[in-house]
């Protein structure tokens, strides 16, 4: 089994023989200890720390189909180096195009992501609820506010009613959360804990949507609800809508909740707060063993992880464009 | 439309599966029974590469194909869909005629079943040769994908998750 490896440290990776082999640096920048990195076992690499390294190592990724996603100092996504694109298809290529310029079949996919993400928020709403945080206004107001979804019939339109649903969703953190305060979303630079968190955990989850993508024939700029090409892979804000409330917002929940992300892991300065190394590493944790939870899918049969399951949703999507069968969002039931 | 033997072998299995692949949407990267069986063709005789040849011609490309004794060897994993194997070496044979080089025998190779199966070419199968391309034709240049249809080796196809995923509402 494949594994995601987070490089914290500054160092240097470079190509051993036919392996990895990562060298950190002290705060001298002197090299400490190696560690090689079987790279069969690597699906990709998250680089937070700077990095070090040749051609010849992003070659040699290349060869293995090994992704590379940056992120700078304030924990912004910086870019990624993908593998050549082997799965290329001039038929997905063009239903897809054609989805984006009908207009009605556009705002029709779009509709979807928002159905399903504000599905899941409720999801997570109903699951504090039952364990003694009072929500009930909150879902109330949200259930009301999407009930106006299905008569928008522009883009602008539906982000006005998934922004309102989105207000309401986060003053509902304050009360889930036992010992932080959210107040409202703030970004670029998040100004406390849990905006911290949020910023970097959609982060993570729009690069892990990236990865599942890239491995199927959908190409990642062409995009229904946000503007296609904007700077970003805009279809995987798309699809990342679908998973950021039940992968991030859960362990968010999880890590605070736990007590296992505490003050003492941020570093707060004038106007920012940031994970410090020691939290991402905690949080980073945290969500990879809630993409490698499992359980079993109603269609398949076969038990399924969450990480795996962006990836069927880019399927069904495929699928629909195609006209082989209508999209249907992956909603949570539990 | 360009023909090649992976078609013919597709065409035996399954229709949707046809169109899907010359359409340049597969899955056969995400599946370990083809990982596997790249690692068996890669590492089953391995004395063989002096003596015997991997020839490519008009779209199709024969494991090993023994010049000396003019039999076209195909390596496989398992003999699962034999029938779709024995119709893909059959077409070898058959593109090997149309290049002059006629008389060719085949042999389907099991390396993992220590098994091996001989397979000739008959004026009948010349013919339903014939039909075979034209019916891929028909279903590859068609704008209609072949309708979802559930068989026993669905289960082990690298193309099980994108044809039977979808959301079961409660």
């Amino acid at each position: 089994m494949k594994k995601t490896f987070y490089l914290f440290n500054p160092g240097m990776l470079e190509r051993k023989d036919n392996t990895l082999k990562f060298t950190p640096f002290d705060s001298e920048e002197n090299p400490m200890q190696p560690r090689y990195l079987p790279v069969e076992d690597v699906s990709e690499f998250y680089v937070f720390g700077s990095l070090r390294a040749s051609s010849s190592l992003y070659n040699f990724l290349g060869q293995k189909d090994i992704a590379v996603h940056f992120f700078d100092y304030y924990e912004n996504y910086t870019g990624s180096f993908m593998p050549r694109d082997t799965l290329l298809s001039g038929k997905v290529l063009l239903a897809q195009t054609a989805a984006y310029q009908n207009k009605r079949k556009r705002v029709e996919i779009a509709h979807k992501f928002i159905d399903a993400a504000v599905w899941n928020m409720l999801m997570n709403l109903n699951y504090y609820n039952r364990r003694g945080k009072e929500l009930d206004e909150q879902i109330a107001k949200m259930k009301s506010l999407a009930e106006i979804i299905p008569n928008t019939d522009t883009i602008p339109e539906l982000m006005g009613i998934e922004g309102l649903i989105r207000q309401e969703y986060y003053t509902a953190f304050d009360i889930i959360l036992n010992d932080f305060n959210m107040s409202s979303r703030t970004k670029q630079p998040p100004e406390n804990e849990v905006n911290a968190l949020i910023s970097f955990g959609n982060m993570m989850c729009y690069s892990e949507t990236l990865r599942a993508i890239h491995q199927t024939q959908l190409n990642p700029t062409i995009s229904y609800l946000h503007t296609p090409g904007e700077r970003r892979y805009s279809l995987c804000l798309d699809v990342s809508e679908i998973f950021k409330p039940i992968i991030v917002d859960r362990v968010i929940f999880k890590v605070l909740n736990k007590r296992l992300i505490q003050e003492q892991h941020f570093d707060h300065k004038l106007n920012s707060c940031l994970l410090n190394q020691n939290g991402k590493k905690i949080y980073v944790k945290a969500m990879e063993e809630r993409y490698e939870e499992t359980f079993k899918h109603r269609s398949l049969g076969r038990n399924v992880s969450y990480k795996h399951l962006i990836k069927l949703e880019c399927y069904k999507l495929l699928k629909d464009l195609l006209g082989l069968e209508e999209y249907k969002p992956f909603k949570m039931y539990w | 439309m360009n023909i090649n033997a992976t078609y013919i072998n597709i065409y035996n299995v399954c229709k949707r599966e046809l169109w899907l692949h010359a359409n340049q949407i597969r899955f056969e990267h995400t599946s370990d029974i083809v990982y596997d069986g790249k690692l068996i063709h890669e590492d089953s005789y391995p004395l063989r590469s002096s003596k015997y040849e991997e020839i490519e011609i008009d779209g199709i490309k024969v494991d090993y194909y023994d010049t000396k004794n003019k039999v076209i060897h195909e390596i496989k994993r398992s003999n699962k869909i034999e029938q779709a194997h024995e119709w893909q070496l059959k077409y070898y044979m058959y593109v090997f005629e149309q290049h002059g080089v006629t008389d060719v025998k085949g042999i389907l190779e099991y390396p993992t079943l220590r098994k091996t199966q001989p397979v000739v070419l008959s004026d009948v199968d010349r013919d339903r040769i014939k039909e075979i391309i034209a019916d891929i034709d028909k279903i590859i240049s068609s704008e209609e994908c072949p309708p979802l249809q559930k068989k026993g080796i669905c289960k082990s196809c690298s193309y099980y998750e994108f044809c039977f995923t979808k959301e079961v509402e409660e």
